[in-house]
């Protein structure tokens, strides 16, 4: 190794270490990336939060003015942008980055630095994104950004250009992080594991995966296009110069649809493998489960045009979008079946983890009925851009994936840390979650078939709508108080040892509880080979002819011989450089030419030492 | 320490559920208020109603049967103390096969009445058409009558049982047209003509508002609906084509006159009968192409007949001369975003004293 390290120039030598702050900044590990996505992303989603209990201020009454109708376009826009962007799709990352190689026995992601680049490019766009609320406002036009709304003639505000900016950037972070999981699950599985062995969160962090690395370029097709019409004075959404707004709406859907499922997939993924643990009996139905979860992600793509219904588009577009709309709810509903029917003769035990799946589906099932109700173009008519297409979203994406991924939390939380959360706080938390939810957003199927616009910064007592207003208002305040109590239970966890969580505190049955919790650096002392389905379970327990499973003595026991001859990715600057790098470029076509010419150079700089830094850590002090 | 009995958790989840369906049933028989989209008035928004029916009812009995097998599960197997390892059951093809069928089936029952109702609200009704051009501004509705020659804003008058056939139009961003009473919502868009009709089947005052954010005052841009009988109609029919009254010398409304005219508001609003074709369009123009800082026309309601209106300035508000002062004295406090105050000169700096206003009032409310 000494003849390697003495080629290398100094600078461009691995950093070395393990221990201290600095150690998470040039970290490639796909676990600590995963817990700084966490992180990261439960921070933005407090943030969202507090955006959405000052809108929920502002409307509590009629006529209120706690907000500016222009901070009003604001919040609702940062809303939507702060938690699909920067708190679902990123916690949804970090479970994938910490779960998926423990679960399909690999010890790092196939990229890990390029999965550091993905997490710093994400925090960098996420800031980016924010920086309006400091310096010439947020964008004000709404996450759907229609045009011409947007164009500097109708939206001269810096707001639009952060948006343009910032999500060019987080889709650089999730396709480049798309890539590295379809690979790495394509790749990288233990011997045995075929695909129809593996966990249905990894089927779904691939189908997820695809899902992104194909829909995030049109968006990104859409966001350049945008970004030429508002800084160098193209046309492509300028209808007075031969432009088609509607072009906007229809890549922007494109993009848009699929992403809904990239919201939902992961927490699917989680009910998955939460249900079986906690009902000690394997998934119903794996492959219907599966081939759902893909049919989903296929016909993401053809739906798009049920955002449009009311454009005009004409009866026969309509008709079809329809059809095709109604034909994504089998795969759900076959899903939802399955789950019960995994439930069905189990033994369920009531863990928070399990609570929230169960609530994932109690909730899911009012959001997917309540999409068919719009499926139906002359129904939506009536509820389009309403706050009944509000309550709608809020039960798929926070009774859906919210609930979903704070099962995971609550789940993996033992894996990650080595403590288990607090079963009565996390059940305190469940329940003022479930009640708080419920009392937010039910009251919004009402308002909005009586006839109350989403996107109003106010409204008249006449209307009738102050009551449940001023009950979802209240709701939204229980949920926030919930999150208090999430907080309180994180921190004071942590610290109790008589939290301890051991190897596998579930009696779980997938491969990322064979190991010690927190795991070894490298996952796997030794790579496991899968004989089946539930990996871990089998090697627990055999089962009978009749189908009852007896426990194997010692088995499943954890592999404690310590293996120091494991190579691992050493660690690397670079990922964090070029990130930075790209960041200076994409905040500098919003400041000036030279910030751009120096994030280039930085980021060539970055990719540079990228290529021809040495596969390992100097060998100092060995 | 809190301690929830796990026993109770699933019942308490099942009331809970309950609760909320009963809810939601006592929802669907409340009061109706202006902008509700039940107690309908007119045959595109029964149809669309009566649809909305079919789907909320089929939805209804799929939440109780899949959320009671839920409930139940969760009650019936959960874990009693020394319970063994349950049997491991994979699955079972004759269950998927029939759970994949059956709402293939209730969503082929949905998906017939819906594509025949798309068809029929598309398809306009034999007999006698009203043609009226809708085209949205930020932050207010024009509405044209090409055959009448009217042109008029937020107030769209329309006899009652008559198809009327609306062209869709918008000068700046995307609006929707939405009257929740009478019809459904659709867009505005620039650069292309929707179409929609509808018609009212009894008389009455419907409340309409944009359903599409298009800016600051989305809020505040709402119109009304004005359904009434033929006679009725006639005359404002009849008025609306008269030219606008010419105030008699010396009165507080010639004075207004001049102060209207002085001030350059004829510059956005035009007071002299119909809208010449494409005053709005090249208002619009002016503005997206003017020069830094220059003032420049801006689409503004046509105020020729302004004194036959119930509301303004987007129909937020009752149209007296109270509100009409604090709308001269301070628009953009009435509505925020509004236009008035950055383009017209005498806001640059304010120059309308109260004087001014009393006869700028004076004339405004004498253009009946």
């Amino acid at each position: 190794m000494a003849a390697i390290t003495g080629t290398v120039p100094r600078w461009l030598q691995r950093p070395s270490g393990y221990g201290g702050l600095w150690s998470w900044v040039v970290t490639v590990d796909h676990k600590r990336i995963g817990v700084l996505y966490g992180i990261t992303s439960v921070a933005f989603f407090f943030v969202g939060g507090i955006e959405a209990l000052i809108i929920r201020l502002q409307l509590a009454g009629p006529g209120n003015s706690v907000v500016s109708p222009e901070v009003y376009s604001q919040l609702f826009s940062m809303h939507a942008l702060t938690m699909i962007f920067l708190a679902i799709m990123p916690l949804s990352s970090a479970f994938f980055n910490i779960v998926i190689p423990l679960q399909i026995g690999a010890r790092d992601v196939a990229f890990p630095r390029l999965n550091a680049l993905s997490y710093w490019v994400y925090l960098f766009g996420g800031l980016l994104l924010n920086a309006g609320w400091f310096f010439g406002g947020s964008p004000g036009s709404g996450w759907f950004a229609y045009a011409p709304l947007t164009s500097s003639t109708f939206d001269p505000s810096a707001g639009m250009d952060y948006y343009v900016m910032g999500l060019l950037m987080l889709g650089i972070a999730s396709m480049a992080a798309a890539f590295n999981f379809v690979v790495t699950i394509i790749n990288m599985r233990a011997p045995g594991m075929s695909l129809m062995r593996m966990p249905v969160f990894t089927w779904m962090t691939f189908v997820t995966s695809l899902l992104l690395a194909t829909a995030m370029p049109v968006i990104t097709v859409a966001l350049i296009q945008l970004g030429f019409d508002r800084m160098l004075g193209t046309h492509f959404f300028d209808a007075t110069a031969g432009g088609l707004p509607i072009l906007w709406q229809h890549l922007f859907w494109v993009f848009g649809h699929p992403e809904v499922y990239i919201l939902i997939l992961p927490a699917m993924g989680i009910v998955s493998e939460v249900l079986p643990t906690f009902s000690r009996k394997p998934l119903f139905g794996y492959p219907f489960i599966v081939f759902s979860g893909i049919f989903i992600g296929f016909m993401g793509w053809a739906v798009w045009s049920h955002h449009m219904f009311t454009v005009g588009l004409g009866p026969v577009a309509n008709a079809a979008f329809t059809v095709s709309t109604l034909l994504i709810a089998v795969p759900t509903g076959v899903k939802v079946f399955n789950w019960i029917g995994t439930l069905w003769n189990g033994s369920i035990e009531y863990k928070t983890p399990m609570l929230f799946s169960l609530g994932f589906i109690a909730l899911f099932i009012i959001g997917g009925l309540s999409g068919v109700t719009h499926a139906s173009p002359p129904a939506d008519a009536q509820q389009q851009d309403t706050y009944y297409i509000v309550g709608h979203i809020h039960y798929v994406l926070f009774g859906g994936s919210i609930f979903g991924l704070f099962s995971g939390i609550y789940y993996w939380f033992p894996k990650v840390t080595g403590r288990l959360l607090g079963e009565g706080l996390g059940k305190l938390h469940f329940w003022t979650m479930f009640i708080g939810m419920n009392v937010a957003f039910a009251p919004m199927h009402w308002v909005g078939l009586d006839g109350m616009p989403r996107r109003i910064y106010t409204y008249e007592s006449s209307m009738g709508w102050d009551f449940w207003n001023l009950v979802s208002t209240v709701g939204a305040a229980v949920v926030a108080l919930s999150m208090l109590v999430f907080l309180w239970n994180f921190f004071v966890s942590v610290r109790k040892t008589e939290l301890d969580a051991g190897p596998d505190p579930w009696d779980a049955r997938t491969l990322e509880w064979s190991m010690s919790s927190p795991p070894p650096h490298y996952n796997f002392a030794q790579i496991p080979t899968v004989h089946g389905r539930d990996a871990f379970w089998d090697q627990k327990y055999a089962e009978g002819p009749d189908g009852i499973p007896t426990p194997i003595p010692s088995g499943g026991a954890s592999n404690v011989e310590e293996h120091v001859n494991i190579q691992m990715p050493g660690l690397s600057y670079f990922p964090i450089i070029t990130a930075l790098g790209l960041a200076l470029t994409f905040s500098g076509l919003l400041v000036h030419l030279a910030v751009v010419a120096v994030g280039v150079l930085v980021a060539f700089f970055g990719a540079y030492g990228w290529a021809f830094e040495p596969a390992e850590e100097a060998e100092e002090g060995h | 320490m809190w301690k929830p009995s796990l026993r109770r958790s699933p019942r308490s989840a099942a009331l809970i559920l309950s609760l909320l369906l009963l809810a939601i049933l006592a929802m669907g028989c409340y009061p109706s208020n202006p902008m509700s989209t039940f107690g309908t008035a007119g045959p595109i928004a029964e149809m669309q109603l009566n649809l909305f029916y079919i789907i909320f009812w089929t939805a209804v009995v799929v939440f109780v049967v899949v959320e009671g097998a839920l409930v139940y599960a969760m009650v019936k197997f959960r874990r009693r103390p020394d319970q063994a390892i349950p049997k491991q059951t994979h699955g079972n093809e004759r269950l998927e096969i029939a759970w994949t069928i059956a709402p293939t089936l209730v969503l082929a029952a949905i998906a017939v009445p819906t594509i025949m109702t798309i068809f029929e609200t598309a398809t306009l009704p034999p007999g006698e058409v009203m043609e009226v051009t809708v085209t949205g501004h930020q932050w207010w509705f024009e509405f044209d009558y090409p055959e009448l020659g009217i042109s008029t804003a937020n107030e769209l008058h329309v006899p009652v049982g008559t198809t009327v056939n609306l062209a869709l139009e918008s000068d700046d961003v995307i609006h929707s047209f939405w009257v929740p009473k009478l019809f459904g919502k659709t867009d505005l868009l620039p650069g292309t003509t929707n179409t929609m009709w509808f018609s009212a089947d009894e008389a009455g005052n419907y409340y309409g508002q944009c359903a599409e954010f298009c800016g600051t005052a989305h809020a505040q841009m709402r119109f009304r609906v004005i359904a009434e009988d033929e006679a009725s109609f006639n005359e404002w029919v009849a008025n609306q084509q008269a030219p606008a009254v010419r105030p008699g010398s010396g009165t507080q409304a010639a004075l207004g006159q001049r102060v209207f005219g002085l001030n350059g508001c004829g510059t956005c609003h035009t007071i002299s009968g119909s809208e010449p074709e494409d005053v709005q369009e090249n208002r619009m123009d002016a503005f997206i192409n003017r020069e830094e800082g220059a003032m420049s026309p801006f689409p503004a309601p046509n105020l020729t007949h302004f004194a036959s209106r119930s509301t303004f300035a987007g129909s937020i508000t009752d149209l007296t001369e109270a509100n009409l002062r604090l709308w001269l004295e301070d628009p953009s406090n009435l509505k925020p975003g509004t236009r008035m105050e950055e383009l017209a000169v005498a806001y640059n700096p304010m120059s309308l004293g109260s004087e001014e206003l009393d006869q700028l009032i004076a004339y405004l409310t004498s253009l009946e």
